[in-house]
Formats: C-alpha cells, sequence, structure tokens
C-alpha cells in the first residue's frame, strides 16, 4: 500500500493506523456531542475520561488542549474540535495553535489569501 | 421519465451557515462572498428542482468511527438538522423523497454500486449549508432532498473515478424513474482547505480555478486526480472535491456552464460555487 502521504509536511492522514491508535480517544470526542455528557465531563473531567480506555499520553493531550499531540496520537480532526466547540474555541485559534500563531495572525493569513501550498508540498523534495 | 438538469457545485463551509442564521451576510468580511451567491439563488428560484440529489458528507454528527460507510443514500421522508455541539441550527428540517430514493438504492445496487442506506439519520452543516448558500432562509426549503452521503474523513475516500462513474450510473437510474421529475445534483465541499496541523491555513487558489474550469473543460483530468495530488496540493480537506465529481458524472457528457464564483476566505476554505447544466 502506498503510504507516501507521510512525506507532506505538517499533515496527518487519518488512516487504519491512525483510526486504530486513536479509536477512543476520537470516540471521547464524539460523547461530547450529547449534553448530559458535556455536564459530566465538566463535572468532574477525571472521572468522565476514565470512561475511555486511552493512554496516558492521550489522556496528558486531551488535558492539556494539546491539538497537535492528539492528532499525532490518533486524533482526527473533526473529533477533536469538539473539544474546541466545548471549550468554545474557534477553528482559527486552533488553527493557530498546531502553527505556531495567534488566532490573529491566523485569521490575517486567511485572508491575505491563505497559507501557500509553495514550500509545503513535499518533505522530501523541499518544494 | 425524471430527469437531471441542473447540477451545483458548492462549498459547504460551517462558518458560511453560521455567517446566514447569526445575520452577518452583510459584514465587510462575508459580503464579497454572500454577493457572488446572490445569481446562484435567482437561478434556483428560476429554475427550482421538485427534487435535489444532494452530495456531501457528515463530519462525525449522524455517524462516527463506530460505522464508516463510502457511500450512503437517505431514504427517509424526513432528516432533521444535527447538533453539532451548539444546538441543531435553526433552519427548516430536510423533506426527502422516499420513492425516488429507493428507486436509487435499488437501481444503484443492481448496477453494482453497493449504497448503504439509512431510514433515520441527522444532517449536519454538510448538507443544510448548500441549501442556506442556494435558497436564503425560507420558511420550508423549496424542494425534497435525497442526502448521498460520502465518507471523507476516513482514508482511503473513495477514488474521483469512482465517484464520477457513481455520478454516471445516478444519471442513468433517475432516467429510468418513470415520474416526471425535474431533478438538480448538488456535489458540496471543498475547495482548497486544511484543518489540521502544522500546515493548517492551505489554500491553492490556482487548483481551485483550474478544477472550475476542468468541470467543462477537461473533465478526464479532474476524474485522474489521485489521493496524492488532492491531499498535497489542495490541503488534506481538499478531497472533499471528490463530491463534486458525482454531480459532474451526472451530468452526461458535455456540460455547459451558467455561473461560477470564487472567495477567499470563508473561515480556513477556498470558497467556489459553480452551476453547471447538462448540454
Amino acid at each position: 500500500m502506498d503510504k507516501n502521504y507521510h512525506d507532506i509536511p505538517g499533515t496527518y492522514v487519518f488512516d487504519g493506523t491512525q483510526n486504530r491508535a486513536g479509536y477512543h480517544l476520537n470516540m471521547f470526542c464524539k460523547s461530547l456531542d450529547v449534553e448530559a455528557n458535556r455536564d459530566a465531563f465538566r463535572n468532574d473531567p477525571d472521572v468522565y475520561l476514565d470512561r475511555y480506555p486511552m493512554t496516558a499520553e492521550q489522556r496528558k493531550a486531551i488535558e492539556d488542549r494539546d491539538w497537535l499531540g492528539m492528532l499525532q496520537l490518533g486524533g482526527n480532526i473533526y473529533y477533536t474540535f469538539k473539544i474546541a466547540i466545548f471549550d468554545q474555541v474557534s477553528m482559527q485559534a486552533v488553527g493557530g495553535m498546531m502553527s505556531n500563531m495567534t488566532e490573529e495572525e491566523f485569521r490575517q493569513m486567511m485572508i491575505n489569501g491563505g497559507r501557500s501550498v509553495e514550500g509545503n508540498r513535499s518533505k522530501s523534495e523541499g518544494n | 421519465m425524471a430527469r437531471i438538469t441542473a447540477g451545483i457545485g458548492t462549498s459547504h463551509v460551517p462558518a458560511i451557515g453560521a455567517a446566514i442564521d447569526h445575520d452577518k451576510t452583510q459584514e465587510d468580511y462575508w459580503k464579497p462572498l454572500f454577493d457572488g451567491y446572490m445569481p446562484a439563488q435567482e437561478y434556483v428560484e428560476k429554475n427550482t428542482p421538485d427534487v435535489a440529489i444532494l452530495v456531501y458528507n457528515d463530519h462525525a454528527s449522524a455517524f462516527s468511527l463506530e460505522l464508516i460507510s463510502t457511500f450512503l443514500l437517505g431514504v427517509a421522508d424526513y432528516f432533521p438538522p444535527a447538533d453539532e455541539g451548539y444546538g441543531p441550527r435553526q433552519v427548516p428540517g430536510v423533506e426527502g423523497h422516499p420513492e425516488l430514493a429507493w428507486h436509487l438504492a435499488e437501481s444503484l445496487i443492481l448496477d453494482e454500486f453497493d449504497m448503504a442506506i439509512a431510514n433515520e439519520m441527522p444532517v449536519d452543516h454538510g448538507l443544510t449549508v448548500p441549501l442556506s448558500i442556494t435558497c436564503g432562509q425560507p420558511d420550508a426549503w423549496p424542494f425534497k432532498v435525497i442526502p448521498l452521503c460520502v465518507n471523507v474523513i476516513q482514508y482511503p475516500q473513495p477514488t474521483g473515478k469512482r465517484c464520477f462513474k457513481l455520478g454516471q450510473a445516478i444519471r442513468k437510474a433517475v432516467e429510468s424513474f418513470p415520474e416526471d421529475l425535474h431533478v438538480a445534483i448538488y456535489g458540496t465541499g471543498g475547495m482548497s482547505h486544511q484543518l489540521q496541523g502544522e500546515r493548517a491555513g492551505l489554500i491553492n487558489a490556482d487548483f481551485d480555478n483550474a478544477f472550475l474550469d476542468d468541470l467543462t473543460a477537461d473533465v478526464d483530468r479532474l476524474v485522474n486526480i489521485g489521493h496524492m495530488e488532492y491531499l498535497r496540493e489542495s490541503g488534506s480537506e481538499g478531497i472533499e472535491m471528490i463530491m463534486w465529481l458525482i454531480m459532474r458524472g451526472a451530468l452526461g457528457e458535455q456540460a455547459k456552464e451558467i455561473y461560477r464564483h470564487y472567495h477567499v476566505p470563508a473561515s480556513n476554505t477556498g470558497a467556489g460555487l459553480i452551476i453547471l447544466e447538462a448540454a
């Protein structure tokens, strides 16, 4: 199987390996769709997180709101973003935190046309 | 017989729906985008279909990692807006067309496209934002909708070529439906965007504009774009554009461009819209 998408910089392709690694992390995120679950998580995050058999690293990434770390440990952005909705944090703020920018810098980059593909295509080719 | 006369390609960015719902469309940030949507609304008002097949993806709303369907048809007579964490969008519920939807499911499966079938599912911004973009804010949507949900989150997504062929099979299936129905098809999502990782915020306007051009000029090129090219050139979420190829396949060999609009940014996305007619 061709996995050369690992050559794309700064991009975590959600393949079977990621799905397996991140299943419980993502299903925790998905559970926040339900208001009663959001209340339970808010009231006692530790007890709530115990319901999901995650690795210690995954749990710490959630507790630290380490958005990149969650992706690296199998999180998928559509799932992890449910934590951002819970925190009332915008997609542009999360985009900034993943790429070392403030929310305002990220927003301005988008207004200026977004992040260029030039120089961002390939780790091996450096283009 | 039923016939597919028009195809609409459009982005389905959730922030576009929020701008409509919170009355922000005339603010400086949003006005250029929404000005470009007005001709599309006029077109849909003048050429209102009886039914629209709306190709979209669910964003971990109706479905989760428990069950991942590559292609899924909604056959219900009603689909409620999903709660995506903010409460459901305050938009009309979506009325289905079970007779045509079942006809599609049966025809497509016998034609070797193995569709999953959903009798109950909420629909998220992927489906309701294209309706808002092209219909505004009516009390009820002006046509019935058959949701066709495509997996674009879990790699590997279906190929663009497979999507195009599914579109061709949809055209055949619609034309074998006896009732005289005017059917439109929406391909939604995209255009270039990446929500995740250090490369978040990627936009490739050249890629997007060439994609819009080649929906009429060089469909073969689009059909042969592979996963790597979408991921690399249009961002990890730009691969949603494969859904536009279902729409394009359903229009037949030749299609005519009626209108297009492209604007950067809508939140983190290159927002495109195109109206095509079967030639």
